[in-house]
């Protein structure tokens, strides 16, 4: 099979699928459309491989540089004279490594939903979305240009609007796919003028030229930074406003206000949109335009590096606080994109100095998988006691052992605790963020040490806290299709961070030697351990409140007084000072202000269109009226003042 | 020179026979069912559409009073196509009606106007076909004879057009007074800007912004938008407009193009007034036809930002936007048409749960819906991309991002429409719609437009290649 053919086939099979069961799904295919699916990617993960393969071993080094290879180039449509849109295919060590991640997770949520949606009547319909989200986000890592990433860019938000929405007759999950919409389309449009402003000046819109043109010096360098608005260059601006966009899919501070209420649709979905694929996509993006960032553009990359690391410890902070399980992985999924940006941010380009670039990509990597086994392990948990409240868990190990291992395992890995996944990719991020920006190191610091404290807390409320109450009846832990997904993840998890990314993905395609001294991980390994022990100590039996009020009752007052002291200043310090004093204002600065800003726009734009309303009057001399109106006013503004 | 005449003006020949076929009818007395007269109608327009395409003439007849060239005939063809899904969609209100014969000859009256209006090489000509073009529209504006609201529709458009038209008159008669000619290509090299010349444009543009319903031009639309038959309605918001802006492109690139700073300008004001009011009052809409002819206000606004480029791509976004516009509009139109047809129904409450019974429609109006908000990967998006692209080019970035911003506060209302379709719960929801067999021909032309016209790159190319001026 010739390159091109293998490579289109990994984003087609998945468009093959949505058509065959979008069109005849609901009639012929209602009970095996599951199948279909699951199979139709299960080649395209196949070929994925493949093509991973094939690229890191055989044909994508060129002098020992990994290359932007464009294999398959069609010019579509011609615009103007000097300016042509392309459709196309290209892969290179990012493109590669996100092809086996969506294509693997999404084959993973694909199987896990076969059993977690068996017997939902819109069975074909969930699984015609779930192709369609997976051809975008497919499409999306593959585009050769700029306005083809922006096409799929815009799919993939239409296609998770529906997925969000699956559940329609909830109105919440109908707001939250509308707000999901609404909101990533207002970052969008940051993209959409970003895309115009780098192609007005470049005169180009594929990735290959414009990076060429804008990295290096050349007359369109020159120009665009020539012309500058309120001072920045344009192309800082073409730049940052290409990063609202993608802050926005990555749900970035303040853009994020979408990915809690995206909880609302069903949890897989959450596992294949909100853990590995469209939040990646702004990560993604940025790591595409990277040296353009880097060389030119270094003022962009800071905003970037902040942004990234304020939303990190922000988030961290507020997921301490949530009880609704999938809403503490959602801050958790922005915690650690927040990660990943700032890791772009601190990097530079080329060489040893790119490292940042590189712990970002591992980061993205590893991350896909412990956190879609998070969010799978969290559906098989609500799928058991239907519901997403911790006070409705607890428990639970004995019950679900093998949900319970692999869940373990994920926390271990996104705690960042060795010899796990997530511990490699972090270090990584650590170092880079030490070497260049001591502030952001101490951001990242803290922010682990509160991301292992969250992920126990969440931990042990769902597994242990209380004993197990068994209802009448329960699921058991699902069908076996839910469990091998959970499994396998569990194995990625605790392997991918052996994979040599520092080999093959880099900034300039070059291998670098990464070497994280062992003595830089004492320090935030301690760090997450002293979290994991916080939590162990605070979460694991349950709390000892109530139980502490009923000895005050019994009399034996004294014993538990001396028993409790040193739990009280824990529940102190925890209690009162982190959730009270720090993690509640941050929720109800999230929930009220950011969020409400966005309420305030649309009640503005509401009153706006209510006091016009009184101009549309019905009757004819009044038309007449502001008919003449406007005729005077053009006289006015451009014959009296204008002339 | 007989061969010239004929072939030149084929198409308007193809009308004027089709219009003398008709009346002949009406005179005879034929007792025809509606049933055939409407599926002949539709074959004679199918036929005049496929004629189109075959043996045109380039050149200028009467002294240069009338020309035609390769842009005009596709945009004849474009409008012709149009008129053919019109006539489709018409058909379950038009199958009740008594006066089928009447409304064809009205209404193919109007398109030839059109037709000699985009055709004109001097300003009396276009005059001519631009009333020609109006004033039997007005008449099949109240065609829904026995409704209130149709004729005060009617009233309301004849009075505001024959305001209009006096002001546009006076814009003309001042070009004359300035330059001593009428005819386009005399008028440009004797341009120079001066305060008159500037009032006179600024009333031929009051006249050509009425038309197109700019703001604040624009209040006669919602009125006789909601009034008139929804057949009416889809061809004033989509034919009229479409042959008005072609004649537009016309005059402000090739006529006016001395004074493109000064319309570069005034558009710009105006669009950006479009965009926000039309937006404003869209999202306050509850009537469907109200709520499309707002939206279509907002519309015309991202259309002037195309406009504005002045050069070959302006033109071409412009010609390519209004042929996926006729496409999606009409789509939507046609459902609603039909829904009113059949129960009268034409508020958007009424439309919750309508899924659930008519999953084709729904899906035909949601279509619809997410092209004009300009969503990929339907046509609309593509549309609106190279409208703004074409509209950057001058650099002008408050327009842009305005235009932008406002795309994202469309998206906001038609996805409100789209949600009470699929989302929303309704005890009482539409019955189900049987859909007769040519609006549903025009469904299945409509999507495939939506689909493919952005898609195929040739259709743009093509177009670009005969934009010039």
């Amino acid at each position: 099979m010739s390159q091109t053919l293998q490579i289109a086939l990994i984003p087609l099979l998945p468009l093959a699928c949505f058509l065959v069961l979008g069109l005849y799904g609901r009639k012929h295919l209602s009970s095996s459309a599951g199948i279909i699916g699951t199979l139709s990617l299960f080649i395209s993960t196949l070929l994925s491989l493949q093509t991973a393969y094939q690229y890191f071993f055989v044909s994508g080094k060129v002098n020992g540089v990994y290359q932007k290879l464009v294999v398959f180039q069609y010019n579509w449509l011609e615009f103007a004279p000097d300016l042509s849109i392309n459709i196309g295919l290209m892969i290179d060590p990012i493109t590669v490594m996100m092809l086996v991640v969506v294509s693997f997770v999404s084959l993973m949520v694909h199987l896990f939903s076969l059993g977690y949606m068996k017997g939902e009547e819109r069975f074909a319909t969930y699984f015609a979305f779930l192709s369609l989200f997976t051809f975008s986000m497919l499409g999306l890592v593959l585009s050769s240009n700029i306005f083809q990433i922006y096409l799929f860019w815009e799919l993939v938000g239409v296609s998770s609007f529906l997925l969000i929405g699956f559940y329609f007759e909830k109105p919440s999950a109908v707001a939250a796919a509308k707000k999901a919409f609404i909101v990533t389309r207002f970052a969008d449009l940051g993209f959409l003028i970003g895309i115009l402003t780098l192609a007005f000046y470049t005169k180009t819109l594929d990735f290959g030229l414009l990076i060429e043109r804008l990295s290096t010096a050349s007359p369109y360098l020159t120009d665009i930074n020539a012309a500058t608005f309120l001072g920045v260059s344009a192309l800082s601006w073409g730049l940052i406003l290409v990063f609202v966009g993608g802050a926005g899919k990555s749900a970035m501070f303040p853009l994020h206000i979408w990915l809690p209420d995206a909880m609302e649709g069903p949890t897989p979905v959450s596992a294949l949109i909100h853990a590995a694929t469209m939040v990646v996509a702004g990560v993604f993006l940025v790591a595409r335009l990277f040296p353009v960032f880097a060389l030119s553009a270094p003022g962009a990359l800071q905003i970037v590096m902040y942004t990234g690391a304020f939303s990190a410890f922000f988030a961290a902070v507020i997921a301490c606080t949530q009880t609704d399980i999938k809403r503490v992985l959602a801050y958790s999924t922005m915690s650690q994109i927040g990660y990943m940006m700032f890791a772009l941010g601190v990097s530079k380009y080329g060489g040893e100095d790119g490292l940042g670039y590189m712990g970002s990509m591992f980061h993205l990597f590893t991350h896909a998988f412990f956190k879609s086994l998070l969010f799978l392990g969290a559906g098989a948990v609500i799928h058991m006691v239907h519901s997403n409240e911790m006070k409705d868990m607890g428990g639970l190990r004995k019950l679900m052992p093998i949900t319970h291992i692999s869940f373990l395992i994920a926390c271990l890995a996104i705690a960042g605790v060795p010899p796990f996944s997530g511990f490699f990719s972090k270090e990584e991020i650590l170092l880079a963020a030490f070497e260049s920006n001591r502030l952001v190191y101490g951001i990242a610091l803290l922010t682990s040490g509160l991301t292992a404290f969250y992920m126990f807390r969440l931990y042990y409320n769902i597994f242990w806290s209380k004993p197990a109450e068994l209802h009448g009846h329960h699921h058991g832990e699902g069908t076996l299709t839910m469990k091998i997904p959970l499994i396998l993840l569990a194995v990625m998890a605790v392997v991918a961070g052996f994979a040599p990314i520092a080999k093959w993905v880099t900034s300039d395609g070059l291998p670098i030697e990464s070497h994280v001294p062992i003595t830089f991980s004492i320090l935030p390994v301690t760090l997450a351990l002293a979290g994991i022990l916080l939590a162990t100590r605070l979460f694991k039996t349950q709390n000892e409140l109530p139980v502490r009020i009923a000895q005050q009752m019994g009399g034996i007052y004294k014993a538990a007084y001396h028993k409790f002291y040193i739990d009280e200043v824990y529940l102190f310090v925890t209690k009162k000072i982190l959730f009270n004093l720090i993690g509640k204002p941050a929720a109800w600065f999230d929930k009220n202000i950011v969020d409400g800003l966005m309420n305030l726009l649309g009640r503005i734009t509401a009153t706006l269109s209510d006091l016009i309303k009184g101009i549309q009057s019905g009757k004819v001399q009044d038309y007449a009226l502001y008919f003449f109106g406007g005729i005077a006013g053009l006289v006015l503004v451009f014959i009296y003042l204008w002339k | 020179m007989l061969n010239e005449y004929f072939f030149v003006l084929k198409a308007e020949w193809m009308l004027i026979a089709i219009i003398f076929l008709l009346l002949f009818l009406k005179v005879g007395t034929s007792d025809w069912k509606n049933e055939t007269l409407l599926y002949g109608i539709n074959i004679l327009l199918l036929v005049n559409l496929l004629v189109g395409f075959f043996s045109n003439l380039e050149g200028g007849l009467f002294s240069g009073m009338f020309h035609n060239d390769a842009l005009l005939i596709l945009e004849k063809n474009i409008l012709n196509i149009g008129v053919y899904l019109v006539s489709l969609i018409a058909y379950p209100w038009l199958k009740k009606h008594e006066h089928v014969l009447e409304f064809y000859i009205l209404l193919l009256t109007t398109l030839l106007g059109m037709f000699f209006m985009i055709s004109s090489g001097n300003l009396l000509l276009f005059y001519l076909g631009l009333e020609m073009s109006t004033i039997p529209l007005a008449a099949i504006a109240n065609f829904d004879l026995d409704k209130r609201k149709s004729s005060e529709a009617a009233m309301k458009m004849i009075i505001s057009s024959a305001f209009s038209s006096a002001l546009l008159l006076f814009g003309v008669s001042l070009i004359y007074g300035t330059t001593g000619t009428l005819v386009f290509t005399e008028i440009t090299p004797l341009l120079n800007g001066s305060p008159l010349q500037l009032l006179a444009f600024i009333l031929l543009l009051a006249g050509f912004s009425f038309k197109m319903s700019v703001v604040p031009f624009h209040l006669w639309t919602a009125d006789v938008y909601e009034g008139a038959p929804v057949a009416v309605t889809a061809y004033l918001s989509v034919i009229s407009k479409s042959a008005i802006l072609f004649i537009f492109l016309q005059v402000l690139y090739v006529v006016f193009k001395p004074m493109s700073s000064e319309w570069y300008f005034m558009l710009f004001f105006l669009s950006i007034l479009t965009i926000l009011l039309g937006n404003l009052f869209a999202m306050r809409q509850t009537n469907l036809k109200r709520f499309l002819a707002f939206s279509s206000i907002a519309q015309v606004g991202f259309i002037l930002l195309g406009l504005s480029a002045g050069s070959k791509t302006g033109m071409a976004s412009v010609i390519y936007f209004l042929l996926i516009y006729m496409f999606s509009n009409l789509a939507a139109f046609g459902v609603i048409g039909l829904v009113s047809a059949s129960t009268g129904k034409e508020s958007i409450d009424d439309f919750k749960g309508f899924y659930k019974t008519n999953p084709f429609l729904s899906w035909i109006l949601a279509i619809a819906l997410f092209s004009l908000a300009g969503v990929p990967p339907t046509a609309g998006f593509f549309g609106k991309f190279f409208l703004i692209m074409a509209g950057a080019e001058r650099g002008n970035y408050v327009w842009v991002i305005f235009a932008a911003l406002n795309m994202i506060i469309s998206f906001y209302y038609y996805l409100k429409v789209v949600k009470a379709i699929f989302m929303d719960p309704n005890d009482q929801p539409i019955e189900k719609l049987t859909v007769p067999a040519l609006p549903k021909l025009a469904f299945v032309i409509c999507l495939t437009g939506m689909v493919l016209t952005g898609i195929l790159s040739w259709i743009y190319e093509y177009i670009h290649t005969l934009s010039n001026f």
